[in-house]
């Protein structure tokens, strides 16, 4: 896979349930990604203030940010960085609404590692 | 335990009583009231005719007697006037004018006799042999002296059997001479007799000591009763007086009375009432009967009519709670349909959590070496967070649970706190990712309502998700206050969304009667809970100002028995 070699890819992963971001971000690292875990929108857009991005994840539905907030705040920091959906409220037109915002791609918790990974991957090799 | 749903069966048994008593009351009272007019007025007219009549007749027989007993004494007068003393003293010649009478006069006159003014009967014509009779001490002769003509009482006299005597004076060489007749009682008492009033109506003729001049058909009492009130006052001449009063026997009687004879002798009838008013008691029967005959019909119709009326009201109203039923379940789940997907989110990220947790310990089992000490604890961490996780999605699905059972009507003291707790649990997603802050001021000796716990749900987790609903995505507060007020329980629920429009807020509880785009809302949320709220006996107001928010507030009647709740206890139907 391209980008496993020289330079690891650096991964945003957003998300509120802090059990879940945990047991990701390990899962990730484990697979020689570069995770940053936040659990706001808020902390997420200062996180990318600070340093850059390959791949963001992020949870659509949050307490003090809406999902859709941070993806438009992310793409207009660094329209490069790819932001892929994933989200436990599994509607299409949140989805719709996102891909039309810049996403990549949009997937539903629960989801397996290996889909995610798939995304991330895809999503640099555009 | 009781059900508010269907009515009780005394509820439709008083309905179809009343329903009754209604109609027959309305329906019979005029029936009465016009057949007992008609039957007074019927009896006066009655009775005024009966009296007339009765009047007329007494009228008519003593006219009659007065005229009977004038003739006899006219006739007596001629022969004393047309004749001089000689001639009557001879016996023959009075048997001659005897007999001529006798045939004239059909036997009234018994006798005839000529008395000196010494009382003694000088010459006599007749059945008896009273030729030289002394009359001196009678007393119809002291009487007869005293005028020039005379007509005495009854008396039985020197023969023992009753007669009356008709005397005519005549002056003749200085002396006073009588010549009297005796009249046949029989003949004179016939007169009387033939008085006949219906069945059982008679009449007698009576002197002023109340001595039988006629002999009456039944025996008659005149010494107590109605008689003696009346011949014990003066009677008017020209009238008759009629009395009615109970006899002895406690009979209803007639009694009427008139003066002849120039008030010497009283004429009198009697008659029973019942047999004087012998039609107008048959007219009452026949009246009596219709109105109990028609009577019997007119409640026999409403009994059927009522009971087959209240019937198809309990049918109706049967039909009625089993769409109002399937009205608040149609509203339930709708209520579920807006939660289901912040509650699949809320599910979904546990599941997301045991998903890579098992992924993990996967991860740790496929490393190649031996397992480490940290590996394991690393192992043991993601085995106990799967089982958090676990315990968390168990937490949902039972607060998805509690309200996605079937409704149940059945009313239970229900604690409202515990229930308000209840319900922004279920809410709590929700509201979070609407930027809506959900609080409580609760009551916490708040007693008991007696509701169904799942319907009362119902009506709160509506008009909480309306108030979420009702605040915009800049975000807002939703508070739910509950208190005891005036012994009764209110619970409001509060936001501060956009508010309602004048002319909504009337509408409001309306069936169908929605604002949200087509396809969002149903239109019956409120609407079924203004229903239930009804039902409990309590009541549903909302206030709102535009752009400020609204507030719903519902009141119920605590329960009579009501203690505070414990705190904390398990809501009964819970479970």
């Amino acid at each position: 896979m391209s980008g496993q070699g020289a330079e690891r890819l650096k991964v945003l992963l957003v998300d509120d349930e802090l059990g879940y971001l945990e047991v990701l971000q390990k899962r990730m690292s484990k697979r020689n990604l570069e995770v940053t875990p936040v659990s706001s929108g808020t902390e997420a857009v200062r996180q990318a203030r600070e340093q850059r991005f390959d791949v963001a994840v992020v949870d659509l539905k949050m307490e003090d940010m809406d999902g859709i907030e941070v993806l438009k705040v992310l793409k207009m920091m660094d329209p490069k960085m790819a932001v892929i959906i994933l989200t436990g409220h599994g509607s299409e037109q949140a989805a719709r609404e996102g891909m039309a915002l810049g996403a990549f791609d949009y997937l539903t918790k629960p989801c397996e590692l290996s889909d995610l990974l798939t995304r991330i991957y895809a999503s640099q090799e555009r | 335990m009781q059900t508010a749903r269907v009515r009780p069966a005394t509820y439709y048994r008083s309905l179809t009583r009343n329903l009754v008593l209604f109609v027959v009351v309305i329906s019979l009272l005029p029936l009465f009231l016009t057949g007992a007019i008609i039957l007074y007025q019927f009896k006066q007219a009655y009775q005024t005719k009966v009296e007339e009549n009765l009047e007329v007749l007494l009228n008519k027989h003593r006219r009659t007697i007065d005229a009977f007993l004038v003739d006899r004494l006219a006739d007596i007068r001629v022969l004393a006037r047309s004749y001089t003393v000689p001639e009557l003293e001879n016996p023959a010649f009075l048997k001659a004018k005897l007999s001529l009478l006798r045939e004239e006069y059909n036997g009234v006159y018994v006798d005839l006799g000529l008395v000196d003014d010494k009382g003694a009967q000088v010459a006599y014509a007749g059945p008896y042999n009273l030729t030289g009779a002394n009359y001196s001490t009678a007393q119809w002769f002291k009487q007869a002296t005293g005028s020039e003509h005379f007509v005495s009482n009854v008396f039985a006299g020197l023969r023992g059997s009753p007669h009356f005597i008709v005397a005519a004076k005549k002056r003749y060489q200085g002396r006073d001479w009588l010549l009297k007749a005796t009249i046949d009682f029989e003949s004179f008492n016939a007169l009387v007799e033939n008085i006949r009033m219906g069945e059982t109506g008679f009449a007698f003729i009576l002197n002023r000591q109340s001595e039988f001049q006629t002999k009456p058909r039944q025996e008659v009492i005149l010494a107590s009763g109605a008689w003696r009130e009346i011949l014990h006052q003066p009677l008017d001449p020209g009238k008759v007086t009629i009395v009615e009063r109970p006899d002895s026997l406690d009979q209803d009687m007639i009694y009427a009375a008139a003066p002849l004879k120039k008030g010497q002798w009283i004429i009198c009838a009697q008659q029973e009432v019942s047999d004087a008013f012998v039609h107008l008691v048959q007219a009452q029967r026949a009246a009596i009967a219709i109105f109990v005959l028609g009577g019997l019909a007119i409640v026999v119709a409403t009994l059927i009519l009522a009971r087959r009326l209240v019937r198809r009201i309990a049918e109706a109203d049967e039909q009625k709670e089993t769409m109002n039923e399937k009205m608040i379940e149609a509203g339930r789940l709708a209520s579920i349909g807006e939660l289901a997907a912040g509650i699949a989110h809320e599910i979904n990220n546990p599941v997301a959590i045991m998903v890579e947790e098992a992924g993990w310990i996967e991860d740790l089992m496929s490393d190649e070496g031996p397992m480490s000490e940290e590996t394991l604890a690393e192992i043991q961490r993601a085995v106990q967070q799967i089982q958090e996780q676990g315990d968390r999605c168990k937490q949902i699905t039972h607060k998805l649970l509690s309200f996605a059972r079937k409704t149940d009507p059945t009313i239970k003291p229900v604690d409202i706190n515990n229930l308000v707790a209840e319900v922004l649990g279920l809410v709590g997603q929700k509201s979070r990712y609407a930027g809506v802050k959900l609080t409580t001021t609760l009551d916490k000796d708040l007693p008991r309502v007696a509701a169904s716990p799942s319907e009362l749900q119902q009506v709160l987790l509506n008009l909480v998700n309306n108030a979420v609903d009702a605040i915009s995505s800049e975000g807002g507060t939703v508070k739910v206050t509950t208190s005891l007020e005036n012994g009764a329980v209110r619970m409001s629920v509060s936001d501060t969304g956009i508010g309602i429009a004048d002319a909504n807020l009337a509408r409001i509880f309306d069936p169908f009667y929605t604002t949200k785009p087509v396809g969002q809302g149903t239109g019956l949320g409120l609407s079924i809970c203004y229903g239930i709220i009804n039902k409990l006996g309590g009541e549903i107001k909302v206030t709102s100002a535009k752009g400020k928010g609204s507030t719903f507030t519902v009141i119920l009647p605590a329960r009579q028995d009501s203690a505070p709740a414990p705190t904390g206890a398990p809501q009964a139907g819970q479970g």
